[in-house]
């Protein structure tokens, strides 16, 4: 149960990435699990150039993402926006397809290892690495940021009236093309941000990225769009039920439980199930 | 003029294909992406080493003519079993490759397999161990890894020479290979007395082991047995490692052969890998290098140690190049009747194909060894020979903490 608390507040923090972009622009990122695995090869570069601390290293790639985010705004996604979905749908599948390809032929699809360990804690048997500590609370810590950032600031109150309302947004003076930008990018940061986080837990490859993109999906629809924080909930939440049912069916079966949930939630609670909560 | 050209032509075609004639084209996927990506390349750089070793002596010799090999394909299967469907198919019809060697994994050979069959060629398969393939009535398909079933019975029976009590946590891939090898081993661990307490299969992508880990502990098993392949192998052990779960022993299967398993550190201490072929292993050699030569020379082209899928790569290549001698020819039935009569001790140990219908094909000389990643008096990682006795380069460390 701890340890799937632990890491349901990664796939929280990997899904309000995705949920941010979903709800402000109404575009479903397809670059995201691609975005998550260039956060951990941007972890293991760094790691291995640096030997820090891995959790320092965060700040670094949280920047590296909002510069790459922008420049994937301007490049793929400003020109489509207005168009129907699927253009942007099939635009972000392109980036997805040309980082992976070109990640591919860089790294190969062997897998890399960060060899980065903080000193855990044991009850009875059972012990408890540093590092999930450690990722889930650098994961609250950033979620919270952005909560505050959204809430407290005005580049981030203007993201909230954009996500509400762009026609009115714009009337107050807002310039909706640089807002849109902004969350663009910091989605993309949260992305990197995880994927830097999930990067000191586990080994990955160029193509890690698509499982945490697919559980980010059932977290953002558990969630509802556009609530970040919702997003970290649900997050914790899908992590709890993998920590609770494991002990009792085949570890197989996780997927076919989580997107059962996926299915059932979308058919009852189409606007999440912090909908009410939150409105 | 027109004739002049033709004739020119004519003349050139036959200058071609002559010189085609003298190559021995060998056609062959490679996992250069995908989840094979690691044990694959070693079995190709096996393949790589024995095709310019053996161009460097001249070529294969049959018949009065030496043929140079050559290597079509060499494709990317992606890990993908689709892609080795298409992609054999292709190097048999449009590659024209005279022989096949299997891609790596027991799912892509069997794959293969059913290609190479179909269009009557022969494959020697390495890197697959999985022995259903051969009770499918195949003619042409000759293995060189010892059989599934013998990889974990060493372990056990190692176990039970050293603590006879022990209780068992089976933890595998849920892959054709690790299935194959795992359940004739629970079988094997029952009949011998070993209380089994956990068994459970894991998805192939699986990269967060926590759940399982956590059913391991609360089953209190003396040692774990299982793995699959390189990725999730050296995940599990890292995990197990870091959760600190107290384990006397592990045996994890395909991965920690790999040189690249030291790079785990601590976590690689003490693991136990069944093994075809280590280094250490003597044997004596009727054709082809010694050990210690094949050794040497991988090492000195590629920079680091060859593992058991490098040496079965070469050794597919040492067998077939044999047939080839004794066939005199490069002829399909030729070679595949010298291959049935083959029984010889390469550096890769003895070779012998099973030769009932039932069982065409399958590997009954070739046996295996147990390697563990112990620590040397200098604390740097090296993999030792721990059963059988008779071949041991070092005892079992047990308990391994």
């Amino acid at each position: 149960m701890i340890d799937g608390l632990l890491i349901g507040s990664v796939y929280g923090l990997a899904a309000m990435g995705l949920s941010l972009i979903w709800g402000v622009m109404d575009v479903i990122n397809l670059t995201h699990g691609a975005v998550i695995a260039l956060g951990m090869f941007a972890m293991y570069l760094l790691f291995t150039a640096l030997h820090l601390n891995a959790y320092l290293l965060l700040l670094p790639i949280i920047a590296m993402g909002l510069i790459f985010g922008t420049l994937v705004y301007w490049t793929s996604v400003h020109w489509v926006i207005d168009r129907p979905q699927l253009s942007s749908l099939l635009s972000t599948f392109a980036v997805n397809m040309i980082i992976i390809g070109a990640g591919t032929a860089i790294w190969s699809t062997s897998p890399y290892n960060v060899n980065f360990s903080l000193p855990g804690f044991t009850v009875g048997l059972y012990t408890f690495t540093g590092n999930h500590i450690a990722a889930a609370s650098a994961a609250v810590i950033i979620a919270l940021a952005l909560e505050l950032y959204l809430h407290r600031t005005r580049p981030g109150k203007a993201i909230r009236a954009v996500a509400d309302n762009r026609e009115a947004a714009e009337l107050m003076g807002i310039s909706s093309t640089t807002v849109l930008a902004l969350a663009f990018a910091i989605g993309i940061a949260l992305a990197a941000a995880s994927g830097a986080l999930v990067s000191t837990l586990f080994p990955f490859t160029i193509l890690s990225g698509g499982v945490y993109q697919l559980k980010s999906f059932v977290v953002t629809v558990l969630a509802g769009l556009g609530k970040p924080l919702g997003a970290l909930l649900a997050g914790i939440l899908l992590g709890l039920l993998e920590g609770a049912v494991t002990p009792f069916i085949a570890v197989s079966w996780i997927p076919l439980i989580e997107f059962g949930l996926f299915v059932i939630v979308l058919v009852a609670f189409p606007k999440g199930i912090f909908a009410r909560s939150a409105a | 003029m027109k004739r002049l050209a033709l004739t020119a032509l004519f003349v050139l075609a036959l200058l071609l294909t002559s010189g085609f004639a003298q190559n021995i084209n060998i056609g062959f996927t490679v996992s250069k992406t995908g989840a094979l990506n690691v044990d694959s390349l070693e079995q190709y750089r096996g393949f790589e080493l024995w095709r310019d070793q053996v161009n460097a002596a001249g070529g294969i010799k049959a018949g009065g003519k030496s043929y140079k090999v050559q290597f079509v394909g060499s494709y990317d299967d992606e890990s993908n079993v689709k892609r080795v469907q298409q992609l054999y198919t292709r190097m048999i019809l449009q590659d024209n490759a005279d022989f096949l060697f299997s891609p790596y994994s027991s799912s892509l050979t069997a794959t293969a397999a059913i290609v190479t069959e179909q269009y009557g060629k022969i494959m020697l398969t390495s890197g697959s161990a999985e022995g259903k393939t051969y009770t499918l009535g195949n003619h042409y398909l000759f293995q060189m890894f010892a059989p599934a079933t013998e990889y974990l019975k060493g372990v056990l029976d190692m176990l039970k020479a050293k603590d006879p009590k022990a209780t068992v946590a089976f933890v595998y891939e849920d892959a054709s290979f690790s299935v194959a090898v795992v359940n004739p081993a629970k079988t094997y661990a029952q009949q011998v007395g070993f209380n089994v307490v956990f068994s459970e299969a894991y998805a192939p992508n699986t990269t967060d082991f926590s759940a399982i880990i956590d059913k391991v502990i609360a089953a209190k098993p003396t040692v774990l047995i299982g793995g699959g392949h390189y990725p999730d192998g050296s995940t599990l052990a890292r995990q197990l490692y870091n959760h600190k779960v107290n384990l006397k022993m592990i045996t994890l299967l395909v991965a920690p052969d790999s040189p690249q398993w030291s790079e785990l550190g601590d976590a690689a201490a003490g693991v136990v890998v069944p093994s075809q072929w280590e280094p250490q292993t003597v044997f004596k050699v009727e054709f082809g290098p010694s050990g210690a030569d094949f050794a040497k020379a991988y090492t000195a082209k590629y920079n680091v140690p060859p593992s058991y899928e490098s040496a079965g790569g070469y050794a597919c290549g040492l067998i077939l190049q044999r047939a080839i001698e004794q066939a005199g020819s490069t002829d399909t039935a030729k070679v595949a009747a010298a291959l049935n009569a083959t029984d010889i001790t390469t550096f890769y140990g003895r070779t012998k194909f099973a030769t009932a219908p039932n069982e065409h094909g399958l590997q009954i000389g070739h046996s295996m060894v147990l390697a563990q990643w112990q620590k040397d008096k200098s604390g740097t990682l090296v993999k030792q020979v721990v059963w059988p006795l008779a071949g041991k380069s070092a005892n079992l460390v047990y308990p391994i903490h």
